[in-house]
């Protein structure tokens, strides 16, 4: 009797000391990169060890007590694994750009079609919402430029809102001359960069 | 007189900062939000903030669009927690942490990152994933507990 309740306690004993370490089941995986883009890639840290995924189809699996291994994947495992949560990715946003008529309030020619286009991209997708970003050329200094990129920005969602877009669904933002489309020195005077960018999504 | 008016222009713009950060996209199937203490039925068009944790049933899967133009996706039986997030979108400076606690993940870095490489880590039961820019999956699963 006594030596049954010494082997229950023990067994106890064994049961909750092998349950204390998890035992984990990790995995990550790179997808290839879209046309034109790179992989900056993801570090994986587990206490002082770090592993860089860099290329396509690099993965990391962490099993057992935690030990972490770099191994090659491929695109049957994330077709089986993984091919409902890829399914289930927002569409990627869809990217606009709009110029005025150098020193005017009103948008070129090429604009005004542009508009429309942004109008039938957001009837493709689910629950659309647009973001709105104007961009300033080097000319001026970077908070006068900060303010006039947001001033673009606002005066395209007045034409956004004109054309039956809701207010409620339009995001305004300035990004000053941070974000250059042609590359140049301060204090020059480059329409293509006095622009506002807009994105679908 | 000037300093309670700046203490009356932050009370206002901390909430609005705190406020949403995304907005769910996509969504099938079981689907919800815990937020305080609620539990909140998703549907697509609705916003996602900060502390936000998204749950999927067995038959469920969830797409978010961020304001930073990161995009994730939860599947089936995930666990998705939105610790901190933060985005200047004028400077891109920002901070993305979210967590996995079991299920799937899929990742395609945005702005925060790209100003910022590093500025997105994923945490797992395990591990910490520095986001440098890419696009890639997680999968944990929970059985071995």
């Amino acid at each position: 009797m006594g030596a049954a309740i010494l082997a229950a306690i023990f067994a106890g004993f064994v049961f909750f000391g092998r349950e204390s370490p998890r035992a984990y089941d990790e995995t990550v995986i790179i997808l290839p990169p879209p046309p034109g883009k790179s992989i900056g890639g993801v570090v994986v840290m587990r206490g002082t060890e770090e592993h860089l995924l860099n290329t396509a189809y690099a993965s990391s699996r962490i099993g057992g007590t935690g030990d972490v291994h770099v191994v090659q994947s491929n695109p049957s495992e994330v077709h089986a694994s993984f091919s409902d949560v890829i399914a289930a990715l927002p569409p990627r946003p869809a990217k606009f750009t709009l110029y005025f008529v150098t020193g005017k309030d009103v948008l070129t020619p090429e604009s005004e079609i542009e508009l429309q286009a942004v109008l039938a991209e957001m009837k493709k997708r689910p629950s659309p919402d647009v973001l709105v970003i104007g961009h300033t050329d080097t000319q001026g200094g970077l908070e006068t430029n900060d303010a006039l990129s947001l001033q673009r920005a606002e005066r395209v969602k007045t034409f956004l809102v004109d054309i039956g877009i809701p207010p409620g669904r339009i995001t305004v933002a300035g990004r000053g001359e941070r974000e250059l489309l042609i590359p140049t020195g301060p204090n020059v005077d480059e329409p293509r960069n006095r622009r506002v960018e807009i994105n679908v999504r | 007189m000037r300093i309670l008016a700046l203490l009356a222009g932050l009370a206002l713009a901390i909430p609005a900062f705190a406020a949403d950060v995304g907005q769910v996209k996509t969504a099938h199937g079981a689907v919800h939000i815990e937020r305080g203490g609620q539990k909140l039925a998703v549907t697509p068009g609705m916003n996602v903030q900060q502390s936000d944790t998204i749950v999927t049933g067995a038959d469920g899967a969830v797409g978010v669009t961020f304001s930073d133009n990161s995009l994730l996706s939860a599947g089936p039986n995930t666990v998705l927690a939105i610790d901190r997030y933060a985005f200047d979108s004028t400077t891109h400076d920002g901070l993305f942490d979210a967590s996995v606690r079991k299920g799937t993940l899929a990742v395609v870095s945005g702005n925060i990152v790209k100003q910022t490489p590093g500025a997105m880590r994923i945490h797992t039961p395990a591990s910490i994933m520095g986001v440098r820019g890419t696009e890639f999956v997680v999968r944990v699963n929970d059985a071995g507990r």
